[in-house]
């Protein structure tokens, strides 16, 4: 069988949906999120990647590169943000981020 | 492919003199430890003057650099005004609260201009790349910003809510800007409006998708209906200058490229996208509307107020002209004066060295503290659409261009929406003239935030006498949209 786009389309929106169902599904733990918002990074990456060896144009793999530097500066933001909310609340469960609401 | 060339280092100009400063600062800063925290603040907020003026004096016909990626053009030089004006206000308000907070920490001003960079970049985007790269610039000063209250455990969950969703939301933003570049085999806005120009019949579905992924992204950031849910949360939980600068500089950046990006390079498929902007508008108008009505907490109102302010705005967009693009600049610029000087009232409302954000705080305000009730009936009133304020007159150009292009019914749903909107501002009037009334709050340490009352409120009353030259300038902008 033949691999062909449509193939790493397939992965990438799979890769994808895991991601936000990761987000919106997950009731444990906040560590889970972030993972999650990796995994949708990385399905944007295997698009873009895909997308530039099909197309044979460079601009996809140009904008991978920026969007693995970016998601290690989130991934690092996020987990400093993860820790001073643990310092005051004592846990990272998503169930116990319910301080506001309405 | 053309050599980098010292024109176009002249055109990011104000962008580069930000970066730069910025990061001279924040070695200043570190250097300096705790001391640093005044004097960062006043050279931050002369360099966000410079960068106005710098901004100003450059060139406003439409010009790009960097092989395309970055665009100067009336707009951009609009858009950026207001921002850099929510910036400097966003120091001037946070300077004695962080004080009076313990939270008095030179990073405030370095994060604020960062963002600033970050809506700056994304004002000039004229790249998918160069959008995403602006866009994280900005949220990404904003997430740390939420927090910047690291020892309260409100403060820290709003970072925590706004990063969780603020990654969603570029996620998605970023999925869809894949799919657009495999549907039309570039990033850069230019090439996108060819490839698109050139093909015929309907556009191809995953064009579509990607379009509808990267509006999604853009509405998360705008705090539009059905991805506002990030809002009322982090608009209470962040320290209440950052609300401030939160809910004017980054919505009006996130709203002009929302612009940008649908009516530069898919101009041609205004047809399709018209469709989720009219849906997003009317549903932000609604929920603004109907879920104040029960609010107890102002920050928390101020939140749906805000969702219900870019409903309004997001009218004129739909409309797709030049006139509705410039209605949507002139409500936007009505919206950040108004509710800059609403944010200032709320940082004034502190009692024995605390702040407190009830409505029922505010009761018979005007036996205590005569000026800034006045301040703040204007700014209700203003916000409400009650004419002759400023904001009856965004609302009528908003409400003018929608008719103009045929969509009366969306007007029609703006108008209700407003009246109902008009019930809980009208609320916070009532509770300060008629109520019983509560202890006074103490006398703010300096004179900076009753001059911001008194300056926004005299040009929310004053802009009906000569709104020539905002609205002017406003449609000069929009036309370089077209």
């Amino acid at each position: 069988m033949e691999i062909g786009l449509g193939h790493y389309l397939t992965v990438a929106a799979i890769l994808f949906t895991l991601g936000i169902f990761g987000i919106f599904l997950n009731r444990k733990n906040v560590i889970i999120i972030l993972m999650s918002v990796e995994l949708i990074l990385l399905a944007v990456n295997i698009n873009l990647v895909a997308f530039s060896t099909f197309l044979g144009n460079l601009v996809g793999q140009v904008f991978a590169l920026f969007v693995l530097t970016v998601a290690a500066a989130e991934a690092a933001i996020g987990l400093a943000i993860l820790v001073i909310y643990f310092r005051n609340r004592g846990s990272i469960s998503v169930e116990d981020i319910n301080m506001m609401k309405g | 492919m053309q050599e980098l060339s010292l024109s176009d280092l002249g055109l990011a100009l104000p962008e580069l003199f930000l970066a730069c400063l910025g990061m001279v600062l924040l070695v200043y800063g570190a250097f300096r430890g705790a001391r640093a925290a005044g004097e960062v603040a006043v050279i931050g907020s002369l360099a966000l003057v410079l960068v106005g003026i710098l901004v100003l004096t450059g060139s406003v016909e439409r010009s790009t650099a960097f092989n395309g990626l970055f665009v100067v053009d009336a707009f951009a030089v609009f858009v950026k005004i207001l921002i850099l004006l929510g910036a400097v206000l966003g120091i001037v308000l946070a300077a004695n609260y962080l004080k009076a907070e313990g939270i008095q920490r030179f990073e405030y001003v370095i994060l604020l201009m960062f963002a600033t960079l970050g809506m700056m970049m994304m004002v000039s985007a004229n790249d998918l790349i160069a959008l995403y790269i602006g866009l994280e610039t900005q949220s990404l000063a904003l997430y740390v910003m939420a927090a910047f209250h690291r020892d309260t455990l409100r403060s820290s969950e709003a970072g925590l809510k706004y990063f969780v969703l603020g990654a969603l939301s570029s996620g998605m933003l970023l999925y869809g800007a894949s799919m657009i570049y495999g549907y039309t085999g570039a990033t850069g806005f230019a090439e996108i409006a060819q490839h698109l120009e050139a093909t015929e019949g309907p556009a191809a579905v995953g064009l579509i998708v990607g379009i509808v992924f990267v509006a999604a992204g853009l509405a998360f950031k705008t705090s539009a209906v059905p991805f506002h849910m990030w809002t009322p949360d982090v608009y209470e939980g962040a320290p209440t200058p950052v609300t401030a600068f939160f809910s004017v500089a980054p919505k009006v950046a996130a709203i002009a490229l929302f612009m940008r990006v649908l009516a530069d390079p898919f101009g041609e498929l205004v047809h399709d996208w018209r469709q989720i902007i009219i849906a997003i508008s009317v549903g932000s108008m609604v929920l603004g509307a109907f879920a104040a009505i029960n609010q107890t907490n102002i920050k928390r109102l101020m939140a749906y107020s805000s969702i219900g302010h870019v409903g309004y705005a997001l009218i004129g967009f739909a409309a797709g002209t030049p006139e509705g693009i410039s209605s949507v600049l002139v409500y936007m610029a009505i919206y950040l004066v108004t509710n800059v000087g609403t944010f200032a009232v709320i940082i004034a409302m502190r009692r024995r060295g605390r702040a407190v954000e009830d409505i029922a705080d505010l009761a018979g305000l005007q036996h205590r503290q005569r000026g800034m009730t006045i301040a703040l009936t204007i700014f209700m009133f203003s916000m409400a659409g009650i004419p002759p304020m400023a904001g009856f007159i965004g609302k009528l150009v908003v409400f003018g261009a929608a008719i103009d292009a045929g969509l009366t019914l969306l007007a029609i749903i703006g108008v209700l929406a407003s009246v109902v909107s008009a019930f809980y501002y009208l609320r916070i009037v009532k509770v300060m003239w008629f109520d019983e009334a509560a202890e006074p709050f103490d006398k703010p340490a300096d004179s900076s935030l009753g001059t911001v009352m008194f300056v926004s409120a005299l040009l929310t009353v004053l802009f009906v006498a000569y709104p020539a030259p905002l609205i002017d300038s406003a449609a000069i902008a929009a036309d370089a949209l077209f």
